[in-house]
């Protein structure tokens, strides 16, 4: 009897009863910063923030708030959620909503601190650049929710961002037409699916190693074909891009018509990719199917769901929206390729993945989350010269850490999740 | 995977493989010969040497998939060759100019590769007629250097792979030992010999912290550490551009670049042999850490730990062990690996830390410890295949004014790993009957651990 009980002390696993504190440490921590470092070194004066556009019709007024006591109410906030979140327990909508909000609180002090006592910044164009650089997150994050929840490991967004990307820039340049070099660009992510696909599921092999083989690959390839051609040979390279897409009476709208209805095409297929991904996976039989193969592909396989194929589909499926986003790095943005131009977005897209819990809509969240630190760490230091750049631009980073160290925590993938089905 | 009928003599197991359960035997999967007190000492050298060259199968594996990734890489040599590509284009008017042109075009950047990397028989012929000898020997001095900081940060991977931990942070915490290397190496005056030794072991720290903070972090808040060692990469890198833009910090004085001061001469490893014929120091430190690590793993009830953990965590905590302990003392090992990397390019080559220093030793690590097995004798034999495809890459892109970028080098690494990893594919392409298993299954975990 004693020795049941010592094994189970020594089987028992420590981190959900940490979690609590951990939580509210971390939500502390926050507000401490933004009382302590962000509040008490404000400069003196008004931080500003402007929500029109310039030198369009409808003007808003400039919002001003005093800077140092800005920090002092959003620390005060953090402050009283770790409070109640040690002390009081939280249901899994409230946890997330908590996260959120301290996070939110620690960014908006971040902008006090930083714009107090200069040039007032522009919301709208600070978050239209939030969606340029969250694109690419996100179209990845949604290609290894596809992926994953039919239990296919997908480190590979990195390497299909990239070869979208070259793709899509080539293609554009050669046919002289961007839509020719979207579909490229969604192919050649689908074909780097398929390649996952063909070596996960038919050659069984261990996806994560297999995932960053074929980052490798991308990247040496892309790195040969850009020495080969483009350098050579300008006309293959010359940066077409789509022009803004404005949906006409929507895109009037004073604050919201700017921020999200005046963009080109690839922020349309966002939202019509996450609004399709999100009901087709959970509110479809087709999405129960896809949960019910990547959870116990047994099971699936007993009741006449073809679990290979469901896991083909989705995977090339994943690379050929993993590929709409490279080809937005390329055709969507800035035009022209440059060598490991997707560096690193593919894993942010997977950190997006994880810390939304295999969810469109949580990937999404994270996604805008890390984009809007991409896009601080830019405009920033413009604003506040103080601010070293290389400092600013480990913000999207060091919160991806703490957010996965302090706030998630251990994950729950899907329980099939990068393991081969072999049948029995 | 574990219900695929295994008929060979020796499945090479899925990387460690606790139910060898005694923590003496030399390696897991060897064929039991007759043990013994007196045999086993001798097994020891034996058994490692025995280790590396067989696996019967998967030695086979690897040298067909070596040959596949030759053969693919030959195509993407065709594309860039527009003598060839012209010659393609009327292939069916004259067929055997096509082929005579492409089988040129591969086989002289394939034998530049070889020449560049290994041996040039000119040089032979030249010293056989009063030339030097040193340069008979120079491109297998260079492949040497070259692989010298691939081994450690593959062996840095490995360690951790073994313990059933992805780390992708070899990069972040090669960083780390770089900063205190150099910073060891320029700001603080120590007499010769330990002024160098001093540098190594703080390279060491600097990386192992790193590491440790990783292995911290899955230990105490379950964070995946793939994610995290993927973050902290890049947070190293903006650090290191931080420090090299200040001269309070890094920076060289007086420059506007980003580049660190020169170690001082006190602080350089040095090398073993004259002009040519040469290893560098950092090469043996090399070595001498593949030892270690094989030791600690086969020997130790550390090492025997760090197995079971990387098997299941859940049987490893059921009997005893401490798996957080094993983690977080992995990591740090593994990142102290990457460190030493580190020390092995800025000290062992006299070289300034620039912000591009870091270049693709993590990755590399990466691709090395897979096709080394994750065993730290097939890691140096890895280590020092890509050396001489790195020397080769550069001497071929010389030799062929360009035309064949160096970046091959990275698609054929990436080929022959991608399949190494996927013997199935190897065994359909070549016919060979379905024997063994090789032993990539399994050395990486997904999400849940």
């Amino acid at each position: 009897m004693e020795r049941v009980t010592t094994l189970a002390a020594a089987v028992r696993v420590p981190l959900t009863t940490e979690r609590r504190h951990v939580a509210a440490v971390t939500f502390a921590a926050l507000g401490l910063i933004n009382i302590l470092v962000f509040g008490l070194l404000a400069h003196a004066g008004d931080a500003g923030f402007a929500l029109s556009e310039s030198g369009l019709g409808i003007k808003i007024p400039i919002i001003r708030v005093a800077a140092g006591p800005a920090c002092y109410v959003l620390g005060a906030v953090c402050l009283g959620l770790a409070a109640l979140r040690a002390t009081v327990p939280f249901s899994q909508r409230g946890k997330r909503i908590a996260i959120a909000v301290a996070l939110l609180c620690f960014l908006l002090a971040l902008l006090c601190w930083a714009d107090a006592g200069a040039i007032p910044l522009n919301v709208i164009i600070i978050i239209q650049g939030t969606w340029v650089a969250s694109i690419p997150l996100i179209l990845g994050a949604l290609s290894g929710c596809l992926c994953e929840r039919s239990g296919v490991i997908n480190i590979a967004i990195e390497g299909q961002l990239l070869f979208g990307a070259f793709s899509a820039a080539i293609v554009a340049s050669a046919f002289g037409g961007v839509w020719a070099g979207l579909v490229a660009g969604s192919l050649t992510g689908g074909l780097v699916g398929l390649l996952l696909a063909v070596f996960a599921i038919t050659f069984l092999m261990d996806q994560i190693i297999l995932g960053v083989v074929l980052n490798v690959l991308a990247l040496g390839m892309t790195d040969y074909f850009f020495d080969r051609l483009m350098s050579t040979n300008p006309n293959y390279n010359t940066g077409n891009t789509f022009a803004a897409l404005k949906i006409p009476g929507l895109a009037q709208i004073p604050v919201i018509g700017p921020i999200f209805f005046d963009s080109n095409v690839f922020l349309y297929i966002t939202y019509v990719a996450i609004i399709v991904i999100q009901i087709a996976m959970f509110h479809s039989r087709w999405g129960l199917r896809v949960r019910a193969v990547g959870e116990h592909p047994t099971a699936a396989d007993t009741v006449g769901i073809p679990v290979l194929w469901t896991r083909y589909r989705n995977v090339i499926l994943g690379g050929l929206i993993a590929g709409i986003g490279g080809a937005f790095l390329t055709v969507g943005s800035v035009g022209s390729f440059s060598p490991d131009m997707s560096s690193g977005f593919g894993y942010i897209a997977l950190a997006a993945l994880i810390f939304g819990r295999w969810t469109p809509l949580g990937s999404l969240a994270a996604a805008l989350l890390f984009g809007f630190s991409l896009e601080l760490a830019l405009v920033l230091p413009t604003v506040n010269p103080v601010l070293p750049a290389p400092i600013m631009n480990m913000a999207p980073y060091v919160a991806t850490i703490i957010a996965v160290a302090g706030l998630v925590g251990k994950v729950r993938a899907p329980k099939a999740d990068g393991q081969p089905y072999v049948k029995a | 995977m574990s219900d695929i009928p295994v008929a060979g003599p020796d499945p090479v197991p899925a990387g460690p493989d606790p139910a060898a359960a005694t923590v003496g035997a030399a390696e897991p999967g060897q064929p039991s010969e007759a043990p013994g007190p007196a045999r086993s000492r001798g097994r020891l050298a034996g058994a490692v040497l025995i280790q590396a060259i067989t696996q019967g199968s998967s030695a086979v594996v690897t040298i067909l998939a070596i040959f596949l990734a030759l053969v693919v890489g030959g195509i993407l040599i065709v594309f860039s060759d527009p003598v060839v590509s012209r010659a393609w284009s009327s292939f069916f008017a004259a067929p055997g100019y096509a082929l005579g042109q492409t089988w040129d075009s591969v086989s002289f950047a394939y034998s530049q590769m070889f020449e560049g990397a290994i041996l040039n028989p000119s040089t032979i012929s030249a010293a056989a007629h009063g030339g030097s000898i040193a340069a008979i020997f120079e491109p297998l001095s260079s492949t040497c250097a070259q692989a010298t900081p691939l081994i450690l940060t593959g062996l840095s991977v490995a360690i951790a792979f073994r313990a059933g931990l992805f780390n992708i942070g070899a990069a972040g915490q090669w960083v780390g030992g770089a900063v205190v290397a150099t910073w060891l190496g320029f700001g603080v005056s120590l007499p010769v010999v330990i002024h160098v030794i001093v540098c190594v072991v703080g390279a060491f720290i600097g990386g192992a912290v790193i590491g440790w903070f990783v292995g911290v972090l899955k230990a105490r808040t379950g964070a995946h550490e793939v994610i995290v060692t993927i973050m902290l990469n890049y947070v190293m890198y903006d650090l290191l551009s931080y420090l090299l833009s200040h001269p309070a910090m890094l920076q060289q004085p007086g420059q506007t670049n980003q580049i660190a001061p020169f170690p001082e001469s006190s602080a350089n490893l040095g090398h073993v042999g004259g002009p040519p014929p040469q290893v560098g120091v950092g090469f043996l430190i090399a070595v001498a850490a593949a030892l270690a690590v094989a030791w600690l793993l086969s020997r130790t009830t550390t090492g025997f730990q760090f197995r079971t953990v990387g098997a299941s965590p859940s049987a490893a905590r059921t009997a005893g062990i401490n798996v957080e302990r094993s983690w977080i003392l992995v990591m740090l090992l593994a990142g102290g690996l990457a460190g030493l990397s580190a020390a092995t390019v800025i000290l062992g080559t006299n070289t300034q830390l620039t912000f591009n220093s870091y270049g693709t030793y993590g990755p590399d690590g990466i691709t090395v410890a897979l096709l080394g097995r994750a065993k730290p004798i097939g890691v140096v034999l890895a280590g020092l295949l890509f050396g001489a495809l790195h020397v080769g890459g550069t001497y071929v892109e010389a030799a062929t004014l360009g035309q064949v970028p160096a970046d091959i080098v990275q698609v054929l690494e990436g080929l022959i790993v991608l399949f190494v990893a996927a013997p199935a594919l190897i065994r359909a392409v070549f016919r060979l009957r379905s024997t063994a298993g090789t032993g990539m299954e399994a050395v990486a975990k997904g999400w849940n651990g």
